[in-house]
């Protein structure tokens, strides 16, 4: 059997004159978690329909759980998706929403009502979908894509709508299902999220992968950050002057100063800053964020 | 395939769908059986200008019982339409769809699940309406001096199960209409909107302005299976007219289905 829950290689989509994805390569270990992002517009969500069997890719190839994606047959029922928010029957309760789906997939009707207690719907079961409120909605996308007991999860921004306890619910799923050897696939515009869950990372840019492999790889590669604040605002233009003459660009960000450089920096820093008369009141390094990372990478130009 | 008959009429069996459909037809049955009875007249009775009559002596016939019931298929068609049209396109509509083929990419299988489950309705829906076309007639019989020794003769039986068959077939071919229609214009308004207005005024325009068209006319053939052939379509021609037509409107919405991306 593969080892990989997704693997994909030159796959390319294209609308028209417009290309939505662009030979994009990447693959995603079996029991992994893996985070994908990208810009709005990038090609996550076309990249997901391909997965799933919705739309035909124009060029390459790839594989689900050890299977061609242009036979989705063989491996559907052993994927659980979410994609693009979830789209339910407004005139059918939760549960009953749940078991047509089941009904469907051929799925025992036992696990609906497990389903909607584990998403936290067991007491809305019964109320009509139109009257869900939209975190109620994600978490009934959630319970339908768990249906199949999945050896792989499909998630399209899972935390959409969602306050931040239901974020951390989401978030505990996910580790729980990955610690039960689920792989997940999941997309989120809350990188802090997928920095915290994410062994992998596969990030899109303008229908291109910019980056695939280990999350601890790509921001192990980034260069660290020092920041420095002054003790008055009026030195921070001062600050940004004797950095320039030390050699290195800074920004100015909420008072303080932010410089492209490891610790090095520091001492010279701190020692120059006094000679100048300026009082620094802190000074860090730190290692960038997946969001810094994710701007970084993604911004143009 | 069954198990996307059974989480199709698991959609179907909704109050609001099921309630609404089955009392349409159970008033639209009351009306007509009234109607009947209410104009019964003598055999020298002559109605006036287009109005209907049915004489004492011909509702005692064998064909008496079901002959309300014989009236229906043009409104039970139109109601199968409505359905299958709905119950497709509303899959577009709700973005349902995505998750139907994540659970049975099979888009074939899916398509004639569906098919199946809203024909057993509508089966479901045309036997409702003869039982209580039937039910009616019986009991208005007694206020009209109707005889009804013959409703259930074995001519009365045979007579009406052809009815039943054709309106049947009608019925569904109906509702094919409607199902094409849904998926290849992806709205259950537009899907049942055009319809409508084709079958209920475009067609009967034409037929009005063009007589030589009347007798190709998708709504005039399908009204001549449901009602075993008329005056303009002789019961064979309906059944080849309207076999060319749902093959034409058929093969482009599978088609369609089959091979059209499901964005969002």
């Amino acid at each position: 059997m593969s080892q990989l829950a997704i693997s994909v290689s030159d796959l390319t989509k294209i609308y028209g004159e417009q290309t939505a994805l662009s030979h994009a390569t990447f693959e995603v270990p079996l029991g992994s978690v893996c985070g994908f992002v990208g810009p709005n517009g990038s090609g996550k969500t076309t990249t997901i329909r391909m997965l799933l069997g919705l739309i035909t890719p124009t060029g390459g190839s790839g594989t689900v759980l050890g299977e061609d994606i242009r036979s989705p047959e063989k491996y559907l029922s052993k994927v659980g998706a979410m994609i693009e928010g979830p789209a339910f029957y407004p005139m059918l309760s939760g549960r009953e929403n749940l078991k047509v789906l089941a009904d469907l997939g051929g799925f025992p009707h036992e696990r609906v009502d497990l389903l909607l207690e584990k998403v936290g719907l067991g007491e809305r079961g019964s109320s009509k979908f139109k009257t869900y409120s939209l975190g109620m909605k994600q978490r009934l996308g959630i319970a339908a894509a768990l249906l199949p007991e999945p050896q792989l999860l499909i998630l399209d921004e899972p935390t959409n709508g969602l306050d931040p306890n239901g974020i951390q619910e989401i978030r505990e799923l996910i580790k729980e299902l990955a610690e039960n050897g689920t792989s997940v696939f999941v997309s989120s515009h809350i990188l802090s999220e997928l920095e915290m869950i994410s062994e992998y990372l596969v990030m899109l840019r303008k229908g291109k992968v910019i980056f695939s492999g280990r999350t601890q790889d790509l921001l192990g590669n980034q260069k660290p950050i020092t920041s420095a604040k002054p003790e008055y605002q009026v030195d921070l233009n001062k600050l940004v002057m004797i950095v320039k003459e030390l050699g290195y660009q800074a920004r100015v960000e909420n008072g303080a100063i932010y410089i492209p450089v490891g610790a090095e920096i520091g001492a010279v820093l701190n020692r120059a800053a006094f000679e100048a008369g300026v009082t620094l009141s802190s000074i860090s390094t730190q290692q960038p964020t997946l969001e810094e990372t994710f701007f970084e990478m993604t911004e143009e130009n | 395939m069954l198990n996307v008959v059974k989480a199709e009429l698991r959609k179907m069996k909704r109050p609001s769908l099921t309630l609404i459909t089955f009392a349409i037809v159970a008033a639209l049955s009351t009306l007509f059986t009234s109607l009947i009875f209410l104009r019964l007249g003598s055999a020298s009775d002559r109605p006036r200008g287009r109005e209907m009559m049915q004489s004492i002596q011909s509702m005692s016939r064998s064909d008496g019982g079901y002959y309300s019931f014989s009236l229906m298929g043009l409104f039970i068609g139109l109601i199968a339409l409505t359905i299958f049209a709905s119950q497709s396109s509303n899959e577009y509509t709700y973005g349902t769809l995505r998750n139907l083929l994540v659970r049975q990419p099979s888009r074939m299988k899916l398509l004639a699940g569906k098919f199946f489950a809203m024909t057993a309705f509508v089966i479901l829906l045309t036997t409702s309406a003869a039982i209580v076309n039937i039910a009616l007639s019986y009991g208005e019989s007694g206020h009209g001096n109707v005889d009804t020794k013959l409703w259930l003769s074995s001519k009365a039986i045979t007579g009406f199960f052809t009815v039943y068959g054709n309106m049947i077939l009608g019925t569904i071919g109906y509702g094919l209409v409607g199902m094409s229609l849904g998926i290849i214009l992806k709205s259950p308004m537009s899907a049942i909107s055009i319809s409508l207005l084709w079958f209920m005024v475009l067609e009967n325009i034409l037929s009005a302005i063009l007589s030589s068209s009347a007798k190709w006319l998708p709504g005039n053939a399908l009204s001549a299976v449901s009602t075993g052939g008329g005056t303009v379509f002789s019961y064979q021609r309906g059944l080849i007219v309207s076999a060319a037509y749902l093959l034409l409107f058929g093969g482009i919405a599978t088609l369609l289905f089959k091979r059209r991306d499901v964005a969002s």
